[in-house]
């Protein structure tokens, strides 16, 4: 599997990258995040969410958007 | 270094629940005298098994020095590194502790003694033969952080070590010892029962269960207070190297991983047993110091049931972190499990899969749907058969494991994943026999599962 899961980051060598996060408590699964952004966000089997790798400049609107569409408020979108 | 000078302590029959793992070697335990050597924490243990007493143990190693030096500047200048699996430096976790800490803000100390790893006895044998040791090193970490408050956290349905505890306790409370106040406490019989996060959230009034992306404990833990928690071994040392000083701890083991550690040895050996070693000694060293193969081996697996396979021809690998990374294994928490002749590493992790998989907490979907699944196609590899997909079953569990590793509150999904990969990684030809549908007809089932828990979280 070549996707890097950016949860899985510590974010600290990196700088100020922006990643997503996942809280893999509160995921459903309902697999929004995918659809608003496939660009960084594919799923899994079981229809989770794999995190691509950091967000882009370009794509740190829709990752807010995709943040605030989540119905279980499980996405977080974490600088630095 | 030879293996004959490594010490051993066989496990007795109060130190091991007999319904679990291991209950099968114990019964044909006789007594030995454990060598000297490399021993410190074991050494001068009673040879009936008993515990030491507090005068017993003082007259051993003697008085606990509190006060003087600066216990935070000497265990960071020790290189002690945790024994619970994780290998986090001791000194930089008291550092953060105390530094979290205020006089309104106590830290509170957390001695974890769970042990749910199954065939693990080495905190047992710790608990149960030289408690002192351990209550020592939480008496000093908690003067060194600032607490007033400590836990002995268990695994519920050890008696023998609950009993160990309480009487140790009551000892100290006897003959007056300064430290903070202890009490103790048994959480849920379950593999993830010792998880850090699952301890705190426990201990702060909520079920056992991991907590995803917590905030550092160190800082803010019990009831959100700063937690310094450690495995109890991790105290062991801790409770040594103040007494002898860091020239003398790192004296054994090596530069990166200094000091000795607790391997827990089961299995195709004549004498399972908690071996006491220097860190990175070799494999075979431990295996001799457990009296030698009993029989032809079949394979390696060290770091726990959620650990690495290694070939059993391996005994040339150094047991600590950096000697086991050439061939992608973890040291995890020190166990060496010797698969017997006849066993089969393929058909062993689909047992162990099996029984990790039902483990999970399952409040995260990747491991929720992951673990059964990668259970699923190691029984397929072992078994033949499997779904109906195209894909071959090694195949099937690489991408599995890619979708499941890292994505969890905890690493258990990660245990799992180290443990399959692990088999693809040491056993290619066994892998590749298996899957061409030339599965063992014979293998014969040896690594003890436990039952299943009482189901509770608190």
């Amino acid at each position: 599997m070549a996707v890097t899961d950016a949860s899985t980051s510590t974010g600290t060598a990196a700088g100020t990258r922006t990643r997503l996060v996942v809280d893999w408590v509160r995921c459903e699964g309902s697999g929004v995040c995918a659809e608003l952004l496939p660009e960084l966000v594919e799923l899994d089997d079981w229809g989770f969410p794999m995190v691509k790798g950091p967000v882009p400049p370009e794509l740190s609107r829709l990752a807010e958007r995709a943040r605030a569409a989540c119905p279980s408020l499980a996405l977080q979108v974490v600088s630095g | 270094m030879t293996a004959g000078e490594l010490t051993q302590a066989e496990l007795g029959t109060a130190d091991v629940p007999q319904a679990e793992a291991g209950a099968r070697e114990v019964e044909r335990r006789d007594q030995t005298q454990p060598a000297e050597g490399a021993a410190r924490l074991l050494r001068g243990l009673r040879a009936d098994g008993v515990a030491l007493t507090l005068a017993e143990h003082v007259a051993l190693h003697g008085a606990l020095p509190l006060g003087g030096a600066d216990l935070v500047e000497v265990v960071e200048a020790s290189g002690l590194l945790g024994r619970g699996g994780a290998g986090f430096p001791l000194g930089t976790k008291l550092r953060t502790v105390r530094d979290a800490g205020s006089a309104l803000r106590r830290p509170v100390l957390v001695v974890n003694a769970a042990e749910s790893e199954p065939a693990s006895r080495k905190d047992a044998v710790l608990i149960t033969r030289a408690p002192h040791l351990v209550l020592d090193g939480a008496v000093l970490a908690a003067h060194a952080v600032g607490a007033k408050e400590a836990v002995v956290w268990l695994h519920r349905g050890r008696p023998a070590v609950l009993r160990a505890v309480e009487a140790a306790l009551a000892e100290r409370r006897a003959a007056g010892l300064p430290g903070p106040s202890f009490r103790v406490v048994e959480g849920p019989p379950r593999y993830v029962g010792g998880e850090s996060t699952a301890v705190v959230a426990h201990l702060s009034g909520r079920d056992a269960r991991p907590i995803t992306a917590p905030p550092l404990i160190a800082r803010k833990g019990v009831g959100g207070k700063p937690t310094l928690l450690s495995n109890a071994e991790t105290f062991a040392h801790f409770a040594l190297l103040v007494r002898r000083g860091t020239p003398w701890f790192r004296s054994a083991g090596t530069q990166a991983e200094p000091g000795t550690m607790l391997v827990t040895v089961v299995g195709a050996v004549a004498v399972p047993g908690v071996v006491e070693a220097p860190v990175g000694t070799a494999l075979g060293d431990l295996v001799t110091a457990s009296g030698g193969f009993a029989g032809t081996p079949t394979a390696l697996l060290v770091g726990g049931y959620a650990g690495s396979w290694l070939p059993a021809d391996r005994l040339d690998l150094a047991y600590s972190r950096a000697g086991l990374l050439p061939a992608g294994a973890d040291p995890g928490v020190g166990m060496l499990v010797v698969l017997p002749a006849g066993a089969c590493p393929v058909h062993e992790t689909a047992r162990l899969a099996a029984w990790l998989a039902d483990e999970r907490v399952g409040q995260c979907g990747p491991c929720l749907n992951g673990l059964p699944a990668l259970a699923q196609a190691s029984r397929a590899l072992a078994y033949g058969g499997g779904d109906a997909t195209s894909m071959s079953a090694p195949d099937q569990l690489r991408r599995w494991a890619g979708m499941v590793e890292g994505r969890g509150a905890c690493h258990h999904p990660d245990g799992v994943v180290r443990l399959v990969r692990s088999l693809l990684l040491a056993f290619p030809g066994e892998v590749a026999r298996h899957a061409a549908g030339r599965a063992c007809a014979d293998a014969q089932p040896a690594i003890v599962l436990p039952g299943r828990g009482d189901g509770s979280w608190r």
